[in-house]
């Protein structure tokens, strides 16, 4: 069978697929979490040393995670946005920066959380927390040039290097950090330091990464299809879609 | 010829001008830089004052105590020459895009990298330089000793090119945007975060009697990098802000 991949990439034939994704990965999102939650707050067992704040780790890693990978699915739309002269890719770029600075803000909330009864203190100059600080700057850097910039297109484009910029620096920013880290404190604070974790602790963790990977998937392609409106609202199709007639 | 002509015939392509070499369209771009920022000679002394007095408040807010002021020293010496360089970035390119230079640049047969790598070296030549020059100077009020004045120094030669450098994205992204100065400030401090610890890191390390080398490499490295590199995302900035 061959799928023509290129028709998506109009905005007309894009927006129904992305209501059907959107919708699909939604209930997904849902109905992991829902088991994601059973076993992380009912199933799993009470840490041996962290009682039960360690929960918090069934929100947290997942959401630092999708803050990383969220970026690169950023770069990577903006990427082919830049070199296909792509518009929908640029929209995708768009779409994914606020759901990638929420996940960012949910992990340095919860790791304040999970920090406070564990380690004593709500922010600790980890290189993680430091590098996902940092990374939450960079989208709302993308956020705010985007705000600034009145034509679309212009912005698409603008957002587009500084997405690819920052994905290049990301890793270096990462490993500054790390290393300017361990030079000034030694590794007294780490999670990778962490006990060895139980196989139903696992099995929560990783289903609850499935559900953060259905969310962010669902939120952006909802997110997209706004824009896709927004940007489109002069067309025949969108005044058709949205029931406003158009004058011939 | 005055260098107004020279660019334009450069441009037209005429009057036997042949087009000029990448070397050429970066010593072109550098001195015409220089020139201008040497007749305003005033804010230069203004963007070098704002360093001294940046340095000079962090004693008030914190302790003038030797030893605390030691341990503040690098990061502070260092915190304040990003902020120079923010400051001084909108000169980079925001007068040449108001003027149509820039435009004439992008035009030119030279290439637009070219031009953008000789205005750039021409921001460090007169930002980063003086600011390198001029720290260890500041570093003595900070009881820091003689071989971490010296690393001071080092590093920051070393290190605020790429200021310069990775701060013209920057400048180049956010021309002809609304709020100007504080998305720049935005945009350009969260990528300067690893010339920060990489330079303080290489003062600190002297001061507690360790080798700086690996510091100073990593620096040198990220300036090679960003030697190669940066100039064709400047250039691919300015052409989206000239559509």
């Amino acid at each position: 069978m061959i799928v023509n991949w290129f028709r998506y990439a109009s905005p007309v034939s894009f927006y129904p697929l992305a209501g059907r994704l959107a919708r699909g990965f939604g209930a997904l999102a849902a109905v992991f979490a829902a088991i994601g939650l059973w076993i992380g707050l009912v199933a799993a067992p009470t840490d041996a040393t962290q009682g039960d704040a360690y929960r918090i780790i069934f929100i947290h890693v997942p959401t630092a995670w999708m803050a990383m990978i969220v970026y690169v699915a950023m770069a990577f739309w903006s990427a082919v946005a830049l070199g296909l002269n792509a518009r929908l890719s640029a929209m995708m770029a768009q779409a994914l920066a606020p759901t990638g600075a929420l996940m960012a803000a949910l992990a340095l909330w919860s790791g304040a959380f999970w920090g406070r009864p564990t380690w004593g203190t709500y922010w600790a100059w980890d290189a993680r927390m430091t590098s996902t600080l940092i990374l939450l700057f960079l989208y709302l850097g993308v956020i705010a040039l985007r705000q600034a910039i009145d034509e679309p297109r212009r912005a698409d484009r603008a957002c587009a290097v500084l997405a690819l910029v920052g994905v290049v620096n990301v890793p270096i920013i990462y490993f500054s950090v790390r290393w300017w880290n361990t030079l000034h404190q030694g590794s007294s604070i780490s999670l990778t330091a962490a006990p060895k974790m139980a196989m139903i602790m696992l099995a929560g963790l990783l289903v609850m990464t499935a559900a953060a990977w259905c969310y962010c998937i669902a939120a952006s392609l909802t997110r997209v299809r706004a824009i896709i409106v927004e940007r489109e609202r002069g067309s025949g199709w969108v005044a058709s879609l949205i029931g406003i007639g158009t004058s011939p | 010829m005055t260098s107004a002509s020279r660019l334009s015939a450069a441009v037209a392509g005429t009057s036997g001008v042949e087009p000029p070499s990448v070397g050429g369209a970066v010593v072109f771009a550098l001195r015409r830089d220089l020139r201008v920022a040497l007749r305003s000679r005033a804010e230069l002394g203004v963007e070098l004052l704002f360093y001294v007095i940046v340095v000079s408040l962090f004693p008030l807010a914190a302790s003038p105590s030797r030893a605390v002021l030691s341990t503040l020293g690098p990061g502070v010496l260092w915190t304040s020459a990003l902020l120079a360089s923010l400051l001084a970035l909108p000169r980079l390119f925001a007068a040449d895009f108001a003027d149509g230079t820039l435009e004439q640049m992008a035009l030119a047969r030279g290439p637009l990298a070219a031009y953008a790598s000789g205005k750039m070296l021409a921001h460090w030549l007169t930002t980063g330089l003086p600011v390198a020059v001029l720290a260890p100077l500041l570093g003595a009020q900070y009881a820091l000793d003689g071989v971490a004045l010296a690393l001071l120094a080092a590093s920051l030669l070393i290190g605020t090119p790429i200021l310069s450098l990775l701060g013209a994205i920057g400048a180049a992204l956010t021309l002809g945007t609304r709020g100007g100065g504080s998305l720049l400030a935005l945009l350009v401090l969260p990528l300067y975060a690893p010339v920060l610890i990489f330079g303080a890191g290489a003062v600190d390390a002297a001061r507690a009697g360790l080798s700086a080398a690996p510091q100073l490499s990593l620096l040198a490295a990220g300036l090679l990098l960003a030697v190669v590199a940066v100039p064709f995302a400047v250039a691919a900035a300015v052409r989206i802000a000239l559509d």
